[in-house]
């Protein structure tokens, strides 16, 4: 068989997507309706923490056009939501029940949900549901003492540990110790899409159907099932366009529960779109960490040992994702570097604010702030420059593969290819990084505040253990691409249109990829942890080379010629060496293998083929992130002048998508590093509930965002050599921005919180004079 | 509050007679009596943008504004930009730049550039980004937004 010629691959080609969405033909979870249907508003605590007295719904049931609402006396029967990551049985007991049942333990913690006619009407319904609570005491930090979550069960409910070596020892042999105390606000995805769920039971078939899935439709679907008591095959989850997710949406949420069951219980389809200022209180919120590390180094600051305990401020609730953002953090915090010796001990705490889950690069965005201050403290107690110091610290090229004593997500760290130093050369070229130097220092004379830092980081991508794709051809010669991914809007039906025309050597344009669709394929993983490409890429090139087999034989046969003489190119069957002759479509091959055809006899029939890709190791993708700022001597305004990242992928499938990926990655991250925070009064009261105290950067925030797409180091792992590019434009925002302002200070070490804000510049300006 | 109002909207040059209450927002009334999603609700109230339209030319959040105030008052949104099967220049800018990802967004910035550059084509580019900052995206980070938008005020101004 010859081999196809790459075409589509590492092209920065125009997305499959984009024409619907930009002629407002999307259909969004608001944008699914049913006759008949009934809306649901959730009645959600107003007290961060207290014991639910009554609840009493009459007043609200007494509205005309409402025609239910329940308390938890109603769903007491409906177990609580499950984890789907990084479980531990001790974090069992601290799962949130789909309304709470007799303490509330954040404001907006759902307490009842009504169901009426219209939305309007139910949101007016909600506010006539007289909830009485008797208010506890908060705890609102989570590296102070420990209370208790109910029942005598603590709030610090487990501890992540992890590290290999003597760590006692390395510290007593050092030539010196560094230590620092660090902490991550909380911030967390915001997609411009709030959530929204429809449910709807069919009777007559006995199916029940969910619209507005995200992320992992399959894992839903088999949960939503063990919840309601029904066989997983009598579920079907159905994902439409979805308006962002980085990482909080699509996770089960108790609201996804309540419109399945209460479709089937009221037998009429069930909407909810959630509100902004609901999303602020009650979607994953993320990150919150303070980490107390030190390193042991030697004398030319090479690290001999790290050793981090951190503490992790989970909110109300241990929701799907377990323990995974510390375990990660806990997991990924070495990066690039060389850590002989290493202990990480991550408290697990529960406080009374929105429950906690990942955001685009959970746990790395917070490790690599907390080991990138630390490097830059290494540097300033050597009196060695940053860059040379993490040079010296690099792992090199000739030691990979590198296997870290460490595991997370079910996998062992192997970092499995990556030539760190070079890319760390290309990120300072990309800035003309002496030449900068020297261009701040002559500006930091004329009396500008005016700072530049470097950040590293190692990022994880290509989480299996599994993805299947089928992908059938039709008698039109049309091929269907199924997978169990699932789309986000970061462009999957593109990449994978572009593999798969590819390997099959079909149009772009004739392949059509379905994705997020439970009735279409029997499993499926979804969308996280930047996997999409490399694991359901790597599917579909299996199983478009399977299905071009089967043309190609099924052909050799037809045209009386044998199969390694031709070749597919761009739909046609044709002679291989080009020589002019009879060519064959592919709507052809179909019809000869059409149910029933003639030319069958004992072939299976149908044109498809499935595939499947397994990998028990995540590819690891690495990057270097570049900042410049200059500081407002009055304002204190943090101003980025340039920012830049190098990232190496492997193989950029579009690098077109790629930049985009990580250009919207840094916006994400510049949020998290100035301006992005959850506040919460003395009370638990939450303070940002709308975008006007939520702040966003807007398009004069974000800087022009250079970007650097290396692919150095592909995977030996899938044979395109895929790592993923979902996270890396985020990872190590809070890392270089904060080195830069610290070199714009003057002052090593300035920095110790995200985000900083300008009355924080302002205090350490006023503290110099 | 159940009182309706009998009203005509006027989208896209199509009257729709509709009956509202007086409180129901013209981002509820497009969507769900005319039936025109392609105008997204993000925020309710009044600082994201996605639900942004046209009324009398000028950009405005109708989540804000009540449908009984844009009754017969000319009103676009996105659905009315192609032209049948050809795209407006700012939808084929947005998709040849890559200015769009999840496309929740999209909608209220094509609107909002298109209402500016249709009243003033010749706007400076530090103008141009000043008024693309009234708009949230969680997605592209601006970057191709921008790049698109340029590139389709220069083709607008040459048609």
């Amino acid at each position: 068989m010859s081999v196809a010629r790459p075409k589509l691959v590492g092209q920065s080609i125009v997305r499959k997507e984009d024409g619907p969405l930009l002629r407002g033909q999307g259909r969004f979870a608001a944008d699914v309706n049913f006759p008949n249907q009934l809306h649901m508003r959730v009645v959600r605590s107003t007290y961060a923490h207290g014991n639910i007295v009554s609840v009493d719904l009459a007043p609200a049931l007494a509205i005309p056009g409402v025609h239910a609402a329940w308390a938890f006396a109603d769903v007491a029967d409906i177990p609580p939501i499950d984890f789907r990551l990084t479980k531990l049985e001790q974090l069992a007991a601290y799962r949130q029940t789909i309304l709470a049942k007799d303490r509330v333990r954040y404001v907006g913690d759902p307490v009842a949900v009504v169901f009426a006619d219209d939305p309007y009407l139910a949101e007016d319904a909600a506010e006539h549901v007289v909830v009485e609570i008797e208010e506890l005491p908060v705890i609102l930090h989570a590296d102070g003492e420990t209370g208790e979550f109910r029942d005598g069960l603590s709030t610090e409910p487990a501890i992540i540990r992890k590290g290999y070596g003597d760590v006692d020892a390395a510290f007593a042999n050092a030539h010196a110790t560094v230590s620092l105390s660090l902490s991550i606000g909380r911030h967390s995805g915001v997609p411009m899409e709030t959530r929204g769920a429809v449910g709807r039971y069919i009777a007559d078939t006995d199916m029940l159907e969910m619209y507005g899935a995200a992320k992992v439709p399959h894992w839903n679907r088999d949960q939503i099932a063990k919840m309601l008591g029904r066989p997983p095959a009598s579920v079907n989850l159905f994902e439409g366009h979805v308006g962002g997710g980085f990482g909080v949406r699509g996770e089960l949420y108790p609201e996804d529960v309540l419109v399945c069951l209460a479709a089937m219980r009221l037998g009429r389809p069930v909407k909810w779109i959630e509100d902004r200022r609901e999303h602020f209180i009650a979607t994953n919120h993320s990150r919150q960490q303070t980490h107390h590390i030190r390193a042991a180094i030697d004398r030319d600051g090479c690290i001999l040992a790290i050793d981090d305990e951190f503490f992790h401020d989970q909110g109300g609730y241990m929701r799907t994702h377990a323990a995974t953002v510390p375990d990660l953090a806990a997991a990924m915090l070495p990066g690039p570097y060389r850590v002989p010796v290493y202990r990480a001990v991550g408290h697990i705490r529960l406080t009374n604010k929105t429950p906690g889950g990942t955001y685009r690069a959970p746990g790395r965005y917070e490790s690599t702030f907390v080991r990138e201050r630390l490097l830059d403290a290494i540097a300033a107690e050597t009196g060695v420059d940053g860059v040379e110091i993490r040079r010296r610290n690099l792992i090199d090229k000739s030691e990979m593969p590198v296997t870290r004593a460490l595991e997370t997500l079910g996998t062992d760290i192997v970092l499995d290819s990556g030539d760190y130093v070079r890319l760390l050369d290309k990120a300072l070229d990309g800035v003309s990084w002496t030449a900068l130097q020297a261009q701040l220092k002559q500006r930091r004379q004329a009396g500008e505040l005016v700072g530049a830092g470097v950040a590293m980081f190692v990022e994880k991508s290509g989480l299996g253990p599994f993805d299947d794709v089928r992908i059938t051809i039709n008698t039109k010669g049309l091929v269907e691409v199924v997978t169990g991914a699932a789309s986000v809007g970061q462009g999957v039906e593109t990449v994978i249109a572009q593999i798969c025309a590819d390997t099959l050597g079909v149009g772009y344009d004739s392949i059509n990829v379905i994705h997020g669709q439970t009735d279409r394929i029997g499993r499926g993983l979804g969308a996280f942890a930047s996997r999409v490409t490399v694991m359901t890429g790597e599917a579909t090139r299996l199983a478009a080379a399977k299905l071009r087999d089967k043309v190609l034989a099924t052909a050799a046969g037809l045209m009386q010629l044998p199969a390694d003489s031709l070749d597919i190119v761009n739909g046609e069957i044709v002679r291989s060496d080009s020589s002019a002759g009879p060519s064959m479509g592919l709507a052809e091959i179909a019809t000869a293998l059409a149910p029933g055809a003639k030319f069958l006899g004992e072939r299976e029939p149908s044109l498809f083929a499935e595939a499947s890709f397994e990998s028990r190791h995540m590819t690891y993708p690495y990057g270097a992130h570049v900042a410049v700022v200059r500081l407002a001597r009055d304002t204190g305004a943090i101003d980025i002048e340039r920012y830049l990242v190098a990232y190496d992928v492997g193989k950029a499938v579009n690098p077109m998508l790629v930049e985009g990926q990580i250009v919207g990655g840094v916006a994400q991250g510049i949020g998290g590093a100035l301006y992005e925070e959850f506040t919460y009064d003395d009370r638990g009261e939450p303070l940002s509930v709308t975008f006007a105290d939520y702040l966003m950067p807007t398009a004069r925030e974000v800087p022009h965002v250079d970007v650097i797409i290396s692919e150095d180091a592909p995977s030996p792992l899938n044979p395109m050599g895929l790592k993923g590019a979902g996270e890396g434009g985020t990872n190590a925002v809070g890392a270089a921005i904060a080195a830069a302002i610290d070199d714009a200070l003057g002052q090593p070490g300035a920095i110790t919180q995200l985000p900083v804000s300008p009355q924080m510049i302002k205090a350490i300006l006023k503290n110099n004079l | 509050m159940t009182d309706k109002t009998d009203i005509t909207l006027n989208i896209n040059g199509r009257d729709h007679a509709i009956s509202v209450e007086s409180r129901r927002t013209l981002a509820d009334a497009i969507r769900e009596e005319c039936g025109q999603t392609g105008t997204h609700i993000g925020c309710e109230h009044g600082v994201c943008g996605a639900c942004t339209v046209l009324v009398n030319g000028e950009p405005v959040r109708s989540c804000l504004m009540f449908a009984q105030q844009a009754a017969g008052k000319p009103i676009r949104t996105v659905e009315g930009l192609a032209n049948g099967d050809e795209m407006h220049p700012m939808q084929r800018a947005f998709m040849e730049n890559h200015g769009l990802q999840c496309g929740f967004c999209t909608p209220g910035f094509l609107m909002l550039a298109v209402g500016v550059l249709e009243k003033e084509p010749d706007i400076t580019d530090e103008d141009l980004v000043d008024v693309l900052s009234s708009n949230l995206c969680r997605c592209t980070g601006y970057q191709n937004i921008i790049k698109a938008v340029r590139a389709a005020a220069i083709e607008m101004r040459q048609s």
